[in-house]
């Protein structure tokens, strides 16, 4: 297990380092001053280009200054935005925590009405209710994130009026920023209108959240329920039958625990889907996370902007996937002994 | 292993929790808690863009001023937006010497500038506030000059540096400027939103720890607002100023909401999550003025959208030629179409309510047989080619150049001229223009003060020409002189017969088509009282109440 481990970790470690040649070579693809693309600095000063020029180690090698790249990478100088002239690492350790709210609760979504919904696909898979879950997953699964979206804005907030259209919660109430997560911050905040930011936010919540867990729900239905036609299949289930178990019994017992297996697997390979997904509905519900922040960068040509976003959602996909990856192995006993 | 799969049992129970929560959240949504009082009173006006800096001095952008300037700052005087006259602000009262060339401002005692998270006052504002506020514009050796850029397109387009000597603190309230000649438009330029009087007392401080950036970027002033945080491309947030000398704000927090697609504004506005919306589109605006529980609120503006043709280059420095143009151009297709009615026809560059107008002027009317026969006249009787650049943005006084454009192209090849359109990126379009690369230009002029001379100068004078914002290229001496000899006489009426002259010269030159005086559009959610449009400048928010059913 402990090598099965290191062999993960030595991998992950090889493909965040490839990671970092690719977005290190982007400085150099991109139009413009490779200077301002490294530093972010929109004007520098001639007396300047020097300094700057032995700090990047420019005039040396491109192994040098790509190590000089690392070096600055892992201290945290990660240059800065055109757009703001702000420190890049800054600013999206105040976006990304955003980006990871929406999509953790996408995901709880998921998890809490997609798997028992698949179970119960799974109990009677030619019974009506089967197929109609069936069917709402296909619609699900099928249906543009973009146009689900602007259907519930019009229909929910447009039409009843019931839930606002963007943002993270009304921009009266002023939540300081701690964690970064809204609803941790509204509960770390000793306001005393706590209650009502806390509403406030949840309603800013419910339809971005809405949206973005739909495609996860779907594909957490079919898994699941595919998943568990197959164990249903197995010699053991029949056995436990046989013992005289009823349905509920064999299901929870035997049932569940191997059916769900791959299914872990699955939220690491979603996992990227999600996040598309998620700066799709980050740009709709003006949501301000790094989705939107980096879509903006690429329409501003914000190079150091683009480049820094690409290396931290791309860690964070990989990152996930490995971690789901040895999450399913250390739960699956047959894995864990190869 | 159990312990690992035990959060999956509880599945069911965390579901019918959701559902719950879910339900509770959208019913509650209908009705009104009881809300905290920053929420309640606070109020959330939408705009367009992000602003550029904190500091009017430095912009020209409606944008920014309309964001900043009346909220954070206040001026020596102000405008009263029912009449446009003069009326004391920070300063109590003012004389001008009897030669015009000196102006003496007493101020009053009781302001005090905001506190704030980076600086608390320790004493009200004085003559030293004013001095600094202009002394950083006209003194290129001043620490603060060169911060930001060093340009100050307000003050640089009325030439300040040239007329204003110098200003003297006489005592702790009471200010000398000392022109180098007379400008009757000088004090309107002191009402303008760029004119805003900053602490002098804040930039020592900022100067003594080196921070000299934040001047612009964390503003203090005296205005009915204090600033708070700027997100950038999301939001402000200002506070109420507690001690502030007039009647106190009535909301307790003002947020600009930083919106730019139009669309989203607009659900925004439905939803209630905007109070006030700026710059409503106006093909929009049917749709709007249906709904119960918003009100569009529609002004004159001072604007004037219009033609201009590059008077430097042939056919066009020929006036027959720019006549002929001129009366091919249909133009009540223009207000139907691109200013969807809301706009009245321009005669004039100046619109019907200035004081300086003009109601006799020969108006070129709608005809292309006369504009042919011009054209045979200039030696053109087979018309010739040329471009139209029309301005890639959406403005006031013209919400679309390209359709105008098009429709312009049209009435033109009815007399044999051929134009084609040309349009670029905001910025390449403004650089090629002052370069004056172009043959004509659609682009407009919003006014900042209720003087004609703002209508003239920077748009038609020699200075201008030469500074790249006279978009017709147009030098012409006679013009010039009627346009200064009305700024070296204080008298309204002999002032008023200059400009009439002036209007009545420019009718037979036509370096520039005016074509519509377009009206400025703002919805308001109907519970907001108290906000109205003030035609020479930003928006006022101090005064807006929400009227909680």
């Amino acid at each position: 297990m402990t090598l099965y481990l290191l062999r993960r970790l030595f991998l992950l470690a090889f493909v965040l380092l490839a990671l970092s040649l690719l977005a290190f070579s982007l400085a150099y693809m991109f139009p413009g001053d490779m200077l301002q693309n490294l530093t972010g600095l929109r004007y520098i000063a001639p007396e300047q280009v020097a300094v700057l020029t032995a700090e990047y180690r420019l005039d040396q090698g491109y192994l040098a200054q790509y190590i000089a790249y690392l070096q600055r990478i892992l201290s945290g100088n990660w240059g800065l935005s055109f757009a703001s002239q702000q420190p890049l690492l800054q600013e999206i350790g105040l976006l990304l925590p955003a980006t990871l709210e929406l999509a953790a609760y996408a995901l709880l979504i998921s998890f809490f009405a997609g798997i028992p919904l698949g179970i119960i696909a799974a109990v009677k898979p030619e019974g009506v209710i089967s197929k109609g879950i069936s069917a709402l997953a296909i619609t699900g699964y099928s249906m543009p994130v973009f146009w689900w979206a602007l259907l519930l804005i019009m229909l929910f907030s447009l039409g009843l009026g019931w839930l606002p259209t963007a943002g993270r919660i009304g921009v009266l109430y002023e939540v300081k920023h701690v964690t970064g997560f809204m609803l941790m911050d509204i509960l770390l905040s000793d306001s005393a209108h706590r209650n009502d930011a806390l509403l406030n936010a949840l309603r800013h919540m419910l339809l971005p959240t809405l949206v973005l867990a739909t495609y996860p729900t779907t594909v957490m239905i079919r898994f699941t329920k595919d998943s568990m036609l197959e164990v249903w299949e197995q010699s053991y289930i029949k056995t436990a039958r046989a013992k005289g178990l009823n349905r509920l019994q064999v299901l929870y017992r035997h049932g569940l625990r191997n059916a769900l297996l791959p299914v872990i697997r699955q939220i690491g390979l979603q996992f990227s889907t999600l996040i598309t997904l998620a700066m799709i509905t980050e740009v709709i519900f003006s949501w301000p996370g790094i989705g939107r922040w980096l879509i903006d960068s690429i329409y501003q040509r914000n190079y150091p902007a683009i480049q820094a976003g690409l290396l931290v959602i791309s860690t964070l996909v990989i990152s996930v996937n490995m971690l789901t990856e040895i999450l399913h192995t250390l739960f699956n006993p047959l894995a864990r002994k190869r | 292993m159990k312990l690992q799969w035990g959060w999956l049992s509880p599945s069911g129970h965390s579901r019918s929790t959701l559902t719950f929560l879910l339900a509770g959240v959208t019913t509650l949504a209908g009705c009104q808690p009881n809300l905290p009082e920053t929420v309640r009173s606070g109020l959330v006006y939408c705009s367009e863009g992000s602003p550029e800096s904190f500091n009017p001095q430095l912009v020209t952008s409606g944008t920014t001023i309309d964001a900043i300037s009346q909220q954070l700052y206040d001026r020596l005087l102000d405008i009263n937006p029912e009449n446009g006259e003069l009326i004391p602000s920070l300063a109590k009262s003012w004389q001008v010497s009897e030669d015009g060339k000196t102006y003496r401002f007493r101020l009053r005692s009781d302001v005090q500038f905001h506190q704030t998270e980076y600086f608390t006052p320790s004493r009200p504002l004085n003559a030293q506030d004013v001095l600094f506020t202009f002394n950083r514009i006209m003194q290129t050796g001043h620490p603060f000059h060169y911060q930001g850029g060093g340009n100050y397109p307000f003050f640089q387009s009325v030439a300040w540096a040239s007329l204003v000597e110098k200003v003297v603190a006489e005592s702790t309230d009471s200010v000398r400027f000392e022109l180098s000649r007379p400008d009757s438009s000088f004090l309107s330029n002191l009402a303008t939103d760029f004119a805003a009087i900053l602490s002098a007392e804040y930039a020592e401080q900022l100067l003594a720890a080196n921070t000299l950036s934040r001047m612009d970027s964390h503003p203090v002033g005296t205005g009915p607002f204090r600033f708070k945080e700027y997100q950038k491309d999301v939001l402000i947030r200002y506070y109420r100023h507690k001690n502030y000398w007039r009647e106190p704000a009535k909301p307790d927090q003002l947020v600009i909401d930083i919106v730019p697609n139009n669309a989203r504004r607009m659900a925004k506005l439905f939803t209630h999550e905007c109070d006030v919306v700026a710059f409503p589109r106006v093909a929009e605006l049917k749709l709007i003025s249906q709904r119960p529980d918003v009100d569009v609120q529609e002004s004159t503006s001072m604007n004037v959208g219009f033609w201009a043709f590059n008077t430097s280059k042939a056919p066009f420095d020929n006036a027959k030629v720019r006549r002929a143009l001129a009366y091919a151009i249909n133009r009540e297709a223009i207000l139907q179409a691109v200013y969807f009615g809301h706009a009245t026809a321009a005669n004039s560059v100046l619109p019907p309510t200035s004081w300086a107008y003009n109601p006799d002027l020969t108006v070129q009317q709608y005809d292309p047989a006369i504009a042919k026969a011009l054209l045979q006249e200039a030696g053109y009787p087979n018309g010739f080619s040329m471009d139209i650049w029309a301005m890639p943005v959406q403005r006031l006084y013209n919400p679309n150049a390209l359709k105008m454009a098009e429709l312009m192209q049209a009435d033109l090849a009815q007399i044999g001229v051929r134009a084609s359109i040309v349009s670029y990126e905001w910025n390449s379009f403004r650089r090629k223009l002052s370069d004056n690369e172009h043959d004509s230009v659609l682009i407009g002029w919003s006014a900042d003060n209720a003087d004609p001379d703002n209508f003239f100068r920077p748009l038609l004078s020699c200075s201008a020409a030469q500074t790249g914002t006279n978009r017709a290229n147009w030098c012409d001496e006679n013009f010039d002189r009627l346009i200064s000899q009305a700024l070296l006489t204080a008298d309204q009426k002999q002032r008023r017969s200059y400009y009439m002259a002036a209007q009545q010269y420019l009718a037979e030159q036509m370096p520039l088509l005016s074509i519509a005086h377009s009206q400025r559009f703002q919805a308001i959610n109907s519970d907001i009282k108290g906000v109205q449009i003030n035609p020479y400048g930003g928006i006022a928010l101090a005064g807006a109440i929400k009227d909680i059913k």
